[in-house]
């Protein structure tokens, strides 16, 4: 194999597996460190830069970084990464001193934000600061989105939402709520030098064909519009008997709202097997703690009404059947249909985009499936004047994802505005690798692996919870519990460094790495014939290997970054200090920092 | 300040037959300086043992007073255990091999404790062909006292400070096979494809098996001028033959493709494959080893491998008729089988 470029930024970021599967790209053990030295306001910041809502996000983020974790190939658990934002979050103190102060200079500029969902928030925080005038629109009261309607405030407390949503708008933001934008075509006649789409996917999908749908309408509900309908508490009570239909996380947040207002028997009732729903584990586990079953392997076939009142549901049992490619068929197995009764039914199978507000010849191009076209890196429509982010652009995925697309769509922006080339003038992301030897045994971060398993949070009595819808469940790490939890993380931005023309081949690297990642070989041609070569075989293929140039031997180091520890041995075992840990920085760049750059 | 290892181990490392992960036989973090060939030494025989599927309880490890001698502390945690005085751990292996012959007995030594002060109990327990491994870690210089020339020095080897070291060196090797010991080898510690096999046949070697690894001093003596060095070695090492060692009789399939191969069986049936690179050498031959030794060495080389083995070997319990039963395990009614036992043998010396 060619020796591995290590000065190719995204090779150590892969290491990184946290940061690299974060769809903002958050340096997750720079923070972790951070709370571990008790710097809280700074390891809020450095959330902020990154995914601006790290309260919100601490308590309801998808997050895709914890399967990530390195800890889950080297023990089970990983880290509990979510849970310790909120620690740097719940302890940051007074940050707004330390975010950038207004009023900002106006460059002459005009943005509309429709939409004021997590996308929206991240596109006018980074571009404030450049002197843009930005309008924000949305249909509803207040600022956030479905962070506001659809995060019930036992996940999300109104105050956290409310004061990161207002750490943006404190930035000179216009807002203009209660305001639905029903015309893009209007929109574009106005003097904005560009408009970004940050929308989300705002329609509940139904079931309009069920038998009994439309008699029993009074009493069925689509999930989304009966969460904000609560959230703004237009409803304050729901039957005693409860079906909740879908897996997702929206289903979750329904049965649990539903405990709170009144409902006793509260049942999921979802098509699929239970290991194959589409909701977090940790929200399934939470839901079932409030005495909520989830019955699996059901499929709806009707509303029982009877006298114009809904009765209950029956349901066809089924079970999973996969085919040679792995696809699924759910195959009915039989027997009578299964009856469930209910006085309300939420109906939580997903949600789609909607656009009955952009005209089809403003020149933005709909797909077939009447979804905007953008493009994945610039996330311009075909109108080069508006832009899509979040939700908006490719369907539902979550708050960090929209975010990450905020970042990208606001340095578009930037860019549009300034007339450059969309493309040709992006910047990369800023990266760094700095060495952390202090001394003899000494590095600049905790390099001990500490065994403790994943602590868990701590959770208010569900007598309190299930009374009062507001009370949030998840109290947080408290500080000591926090700090054991951060030193679990791996510090796997600190890389192991190899300079061939150092190393003398004594072999002590090996000799001490506790988890046999390295390896002094012949080569191979092909990586998975050296794959096999090495000391302990490299069979984690989504893993790289490190690969050295030819020492003196006519061998090469190859290392499997696969179970690393990142515990620095073999640069401590090492003579001549061919083995460094370096500590490497990635950050996306975004738009202020972009135009600082210019 | 945080120099410890972590507990964590590869989560697919495979088991030897006694359903041990290799780091079962893993011993404490080493002290030595960092780059240290002795701690190659230890991992090789970590392996060996894990390769071997050794009861760590069915062995003692025996050192004297050293660099080298530190090192049982670095590996094989559950075994026994004894750092004895200087030089005079060939003494204690003896009394304690003399007590109880069931367990494998593993000496530790340096160049300092072997080929200086501990020189006489050295060729002693040579000529007595007690059953144990003794490796010395042979770095030609006193490391834990900051690198004097030590008596394996090779004369014009220029050590650290810059002094040519005026005298002949002691060739622990030759002066092995020349006593008369019955498995004799050389190796380097940069060179665990070689090590390993080495150590798991002097292990089963019924006698006395010497293996002599040079094993560079990164501190003291790996500097230009040094014959001791990781380069100097590196440039300099001849092997006898590749190596191959399998224990009681499995099937092998190894397949050489240029060279003569040679085949030693042991006496519990286990193999020692050589494909052989040197020329006319013949490791069952005493003469011939001890040529093949003295012209590497004239031509500057540093010959490695498995130099000399005897597969008859007669240990010491065998020489002196010792009872078959361990002598720390013979209960009272055998050692004092009583009066009629003594009236009988008196009868047969009339």
């Amino acid at each position: 194999m060619k020796p591995t470029d290590i000065k190719d930024p995204e090779y150590f970021h892969k290491v990184v597996d946290c940061q690299y599967a974060c769809p903002a790209h958050t340096p997750v053990p720079h923070y972790i460190r951070l709370i571990a030295e008790g710097k809280y306001p700074e390891a809020y910041m450095v959330n902020w830069d990154s995914n601006v809502f790290p309260g919100i996000l601490g308590r309801t983020c998808d997050r895709p970084c914890e399967p990530a974790c390195r800890r889950v190939r080297v023990e089970e658990e990983p880290v509990a990464i979510c849970r310790l934002k909120r620690v740097a979050a719940d302890n940051k103190g007074d940050v707004k001193r330390l975010m950038p102060q207004g009023p900002f200079k106006a460059n002459g500029k005009k943005v509309a934000l429709v939409g004021a969902g997590p996308a929206s928030l991240t596109v006018a925080r980074d571009l404030a600061p450049l002197g843009y005038e930005l309008h924000l629109f949305d249909e509803l009261k207040a600022g956030g989105g479905f962070m506001r309607s659809q995060i019930p405030s036992f996940r999300l407390p109104e105050t956290v939402l409310d004061e990161e949503v207002n750490f943006i708008l404190d930035l000179g933001i216009k807002t203009h709520f209660n305001h639905y934008v029903a015309s893009m075509k209007e929109l574009l006649t106005k003097d904005y030098d560009a408009v970004f789409v940050g929308t989300g996917a705002p329609r509940g999908r139904d079931l309009p064909d069920l038998p009994g749908r439309q008699e029993g309408k009074e009493n069925i509900h689509l999930g989304i519009n009966w969460l904000g309908s609560v959230a703004f508490e237009h409803t304050k009570k729901i039957g005693k008997n409860v079906i909740v239909l879908g897996g997702g996380n929206t289903a979750m947040d329904c049965c649990r709202t539903s405990r709170r207002l009144g409902g006793e028997n509260v049942k999921v009732v979802v098509r699929s097997p239970f290991a194959e729903m589409k909701a977090s584990p940790w929200e399934k586990e939470d839901a079932q703690h409030e005495d909520i079953p989830i019955i699996d392997n059901h499929v709806p076939k009707s509303f029982v009404v009877e006298n114009g009142k809904l009765k209950g549901m029956t349901f066809e049992k089924v079970k999973a059947e996969y085919d040679a490619a792995g696809k699924r068929k759910l195959v009915p197995v039989g027997g009578p249909d299964v009856f469930f009764e209910a006085d309300d039914v939420l109906i939580a199978v997903g949600q789609e985009n909607s656009f009955p507000w952009i005209e089809r010849d403003c020149g933005i191009e709909f797909d077939k499936w009447e979804m905007p076209v953008v493009d994945e890196k610039t996330f311009c429509s075909t109108n080069t004047k508006v832009f899509f982010g979040g939700d908006a652009a490719w369907g539902p995925k979550n708050v960090i994802t929209a975010v990450a697309h905020g970042h990208q769509a606001a340095i578009s922006v930037d860019i549009f505005c300034n007339k450059k080339d969309l493309v040709k003038d992006r910047l990369s992301p800023f990266v760094n690798l700095v060495s952390q030897k202090m001394g003899i045994h000494e590095w600049g971060y905790d390099s001990e692996v500490v065994i403790d398993q994943r602590y868990a949070v701590p959770q208010a009595d569900k007598k309190v919870t299930l009374t009062n819808r507001k009370k949030e469940v998840e109290l947080g790490f408290d500080l000591p519990t926090g700090f054991k939890e951060a030193e679990r993380c791996l510090n796997c931005d600190i890389q192991t460094v190899f300079t061939e023309t150092k190393c003398i081949e004594c072999d002590a690297c090996v000799d001490i790495c506790p988890t046999a990642c390295i390896t002094f070989t012949e080569n191979a041609e092909a990586e998975t014939d050296l794959r096999a070569m090495l000391k302990q075989p490299a069979t984690n293929k989504t893993q790289d290997l490190y690969v050295s140039d030819v020492l003196p031997t006519k061998r090469v180091m190859v290392k499997d970054e696969n179970v690393c520890l990142h515990c620095g041995l073999c640069a401590e075992r090492c003579p001549t200090a061919a083995w460094d840990m370096q500590k490497f920085f990635y950050n996306v760049t975004k738009a202020h920092t972009h135009a600082c750059s210019k | 300040m945080s120099y410890v290892k972590p507990k964590f181990r590869h989560p697919e490392l495979p088991k030897n037959k006694l359903g041990y992960t290799v780091d079962y036989y893993e011993g404490a973090l080493s002290t030595l300086c960092a780059g240290c060939g002795h701690d190659s030494i230890s991992s090789a025989i970590i392996q060996g043992c894990y390769e071997m599927n050794i009861e760590p309880h069915r062995l003692a490890k025996l050192s004297g007073i050293g660099c080298s001698s530190k090192t049982p502390a670095y590996f094989l945690s559950n075994s026994h255990g004894f750092n004895s005085v200087h030089g005079r751990m060939p003494s204690v292996a003896t009394g304690a091999n003399m007590a109880n012959r069931d367990l494998i007995y593993f000496g530790v030594s340096g160049d300092g404790d072997t080929a200086s002060i501990g020189m006489g109990q050295f060729v002693h327990v040579i000529r007595r062909n007690l059953n144990m491994t003794y490796i010395v870690m042979n770095n030609g210089c006193y490391g834990l006292t900051k690198g004097q020339d030590s008596a394996t020095a090779d004369e014009g080897s220029k050590n650290k400070t810059g002094q040519v070291n005026l005298f002949e060196s002691i060739d622990l090797a030759s002066l092995a096979i020349e006593l008369g010991a019955t498995f004799v080898a050389q190796s380097f510690s940069g060179d665990k494809t070689q090590l390993v096999p080495l150590i798991k046949a002097a292990m089963k070697h019924p006698g006395f098996a010497f293996i002599n690894v040079i094993s560079p001093c990164v501190t003291f003596n790996n500097n230009l001028g040094s014959t001791k060095s990781y380069d100097y070695v590196r440039e300099h090492v001849e092997a006898t033959a590749t190596m191959d060692f399998v224990p009681q009789m499995q099937e092998i399939s190894v397949s050489y493709d240029k060279g003569s191969q040679k085949q030693v069986k042991m006496h519990d049936g286990s193999l020692i494959t050589l494909n052989k690179l040197a020329e006319e050498w013949d490791p069952l031959n005493r003469q011939s080893a001890m040529n093949a030794v003295l012209n590497a060495k004239s031509k500057g080389e540093i010959l490695t491998g498995l130099l000399y083995v005897n597969p008859d070997s007669k240990d010491l319990h065998h020489l002196i008729q010792t009872s078959d039963k361990p002598l720390n395990s013979l209960v009272k009614s055998e050692l004092c089988p009583g009066a009629d036992a003594l009236k009988e043998i008196n009868a047969g010396l009339r």
